[in-house]
């Protein structure tokens, strides 16, 4: 287990080197120079110099690396040519909003998907399963964003239920909940979206397990139904989603930019787009090196999850 | 889909020692019979075909203009001389969702088989390699995979102007991960199998071993990924496109045309905005169904073998 952790963490590492080379080469790719776009078209050559010289922009390739892996690791991700603040201030801001978000309706795509999925399993062949399928298969097929229109079509527009978007100006985490019911769109969108995966996944590891040795034992002995679904079946299939949610982070996550910018959720996602639309750079790439940190621990996260619940796993590596 | 297992021929009626004998067809274990007997493959592919007709020959029997602005007959409701109505600029919606059609379909084809190509030779390079060199390899697709395609489209398309072409580039560089990692998987699983070990004794070169044993041995996975390509990436525009990041006017895509879908509905123009949600879902369902269908086929005829 020592050995296979190590393994992980040492890939894990390079990972996030990568994924920093790749903000870095984006950095470059950004058409025109920074200090062009930061001091605007009419700046002279020699301002244009000064501020190379200041921001270490007419060092060689390999020194500027080195000198953005240190800012970063320093917490310095540049100032936001749009709202002229750090960009740490802002992500900071916003990230414990995504945090809020994407937990909730993660929480309930579990809560919904892991029953159906075993659901399915137990009546696996069945008319019962196909319907259960093919229900979650064309929500999952459904972009995410037509999804989110026919909602706010039929709940918001049509019956006046729920709000479409969410109210401006909430500055901190207890500002999400001044109204619940604006949160329930965006939650139930990005919550469709996961429990197609989890059911699916749910599903087939279950008919597997359904097909061993222990569970012919479990009945055998005479346990009744309900204790083999519950302790036998579900807490053996159940193990594999803990890896399905660690790799599942980046499609949430892009979920997320599309639901927060249709629904006005003042997090990463509407940021990312806003910034998007107004090539505000620094923000994009600042954000990119946060998603993609937090998705290999996420996925570090839950190997190690896996190794510590599974013996099996935790002795055999 | 359960296929039939197809008997050996000779042998009729008699169940040798050891359960059924199956034939194997050539080094592909993906079965045209099966997939031709497949009611969910051979639907998912009648309405492709049909997609296929509606966008590029549609155009020609249905002649109207889809690119010059028209106020007078903006937002008109469907009816008279516009079947599904007309948008905002005066567009006709059906002309204009058979020309959108078109640059969603060739984006879905193109990066799927262009993706593919790529990443199954990168994933049987890595996997045939191994070690350090593997390692390295795999690393960069990781660091690809760390961070949501979407996020990298977005930045790109927020610094260029794309058009059609550069997008499809853009997608298939983003893409080809997603194959390259099962294809590695499936050669690594390869590497040990005695055939590829006896063609080594054989004194294969690598090169002949890569192409004529990893490559066959490996179609199913990427067939099945392709069509997985296509609806995602066909999604994967029309979410840009959506977000307003899409190539500029004149282009056409079944995204652009829900830009304003929020505001349409609300304002009560609801047929601007279901046409184009409709043959977005059908076109991603039908390709997806294809792919599932060869999914269960390729992992039925692997668990008979």
């Amino acid at each position: 287990m020592t050995r296979y952790l190590m393994q992980r963490i040492g890939q894990s590492v390079a990972v996030v080197i990568g994924v920093m080379i790749l903000t870095f080469i984006l950095v470059h790719l950004e058409p025109g120079s920074t200090a062009r776009a930061v001091l605007g078209l009419k700046a002279t050559p020699a301002k244009v110099a000064i501020f190379n010289n200041t921001y270490g922009l007419n060092r060689p390739l390999p020194v500027q690396f080195w000198l953005y892996c240190d800012h970063v690791l320093h917490g310095n991700f540049g100032i936001s040519y749009a709202a002229g603040q750090p960009v740490s201030t802002l992500i900071a801001q916003r990230l414990p909003r995504d945090a809020v978000l994407i937990g909730i309706s993660t929480l309930l795509a579990l809560i919904i998907g892991v029953p159906m999925g075993l659901y399915q399993a137990i009546h696996h062949g069945t008319v019962r399963d196909d319907i259960v399928a093919g229900t979650w298969f064309t929500l999952y097929s459904a972009p995410d964003f037509m999804e989110a229109l026919l909602l706010i079509a039929i709940v918001s527009v049509h019956f006046h239920l729920l709000p479409a978007s969410f109210p401006g100006g909430i500055t901190s985490i207890g500002g999400l909940f001044t109204d619940p019911s604006a949160l329930v769109l965006p939650v139930v969108v990005l919550a469709i979206n996961s429990v197609a995966g989890f059911s699916q996944y749910m599903r087939s590891s279950a008919i597997e397990e359904l097909a061993q040795d222990y569970m012919r034992t479990a009945r055998a002995k005479g346990l009744s139904e309900r204790m083999i679904l519950t302790r036998h079946l579900l807490r053996n299939a159940v193990l594999p989603i803990i890896t399905i949610l660690g790799l599942s982070l980046p499609n949430i996550v892009a979920g997320a930019v599309i639901a927060e910018a249709i629904f006005n959720f003042p997090g990463m996602g509407l940021l990312f787009w806003q910034s998007a639309l107004s090539h505000d750079f620094p923000v994009m790439l600042g954000a990119t090196l946060i998603i993609g940190v937090a998705t290999v621990v996420g996925n570090l996260a839950a190997d190690i999850a896996y190794g510590v619940l599974d013996p099996r796993i935790r002795h055999a590596v | 889909m359960q296929s039939e297992s197809v008997t050996a021929a000779g042998s009729p009626g008699v169940t040798p020692e050891g359960g059924e004998v199956t034939t194997r067809t050539g080094g592909r274990n993906l079965g045209l019979d099966d997939f031709l007997h497949s009611k969910r493959a051979m639907g998912g592919c009648a309405v492709v075909l049909l997609l296929v007709l509606f966008c590029f020959v549609g155009p020609l029997i249905y002649r109207t203009n889809t690119t010059a602005v028209n106020l007078n007959n903006a937002n008109l409701p469907p009816g008279g001389g516009h079947p599904l109505g007309t948008d905002e600029y005066g567009i006709d919606i059906l002309g204009r969702l058979m020309v959108g059609g078109q640059s969603s379909l060739e984006l879905g084809f193109a990066v799927a088989i262009a993706s593919t190509v790529i990443g199954a030779l990168y994933g049987a390079i890595s996997g045939m390699l191994g070690g350090i060199a593997d390692a390295f390899l795999m690393r960069i697709v990781d660091t690809l995979l760390a961070v949501p395609t979407f996020i990298l489209l977005l930045i790109v398309s927020s610094m260029f102007v794309l058009n059609l072409t550069t997008i499809i580039l853009l997608l298939t560089l983003l893409s080809w991960p997603y194959v390259c990692r099962l294809v590695r998987a499936q050669v690594l699983a390869l590497r040990s199998r005695e055939f590829v070990q006896a063609s080594t004794v054989m004194g294969s070169t690598r090169m002949r071993i890569l192409f004529r044993h990893m490559v066959p041995n490996t179609f199913n996975i990427f067939i099945v990924t392709a069509t997985f390509a296509v609806a995602d990436s066909i999604y994967a525009l029309s979410a840009l496109s959506f977000l307003g990041l899409g190539p500029p006017p004149p282009f056409a895509d079944w995204g652009t045309m829900l830009t304003d879908g929020v505001n349409d509905l609300f304002d009560g123009y609801p047929w601007e905005v279901y046409p184009a949600l409709v043959v977005l879902v059908i076109t991603v369902l039908a390709f997806r169904q294809i792919g599932d269908a060869l999914n269960d086929i390729a992992s039925s005829r692997s668990a008979r073998r």
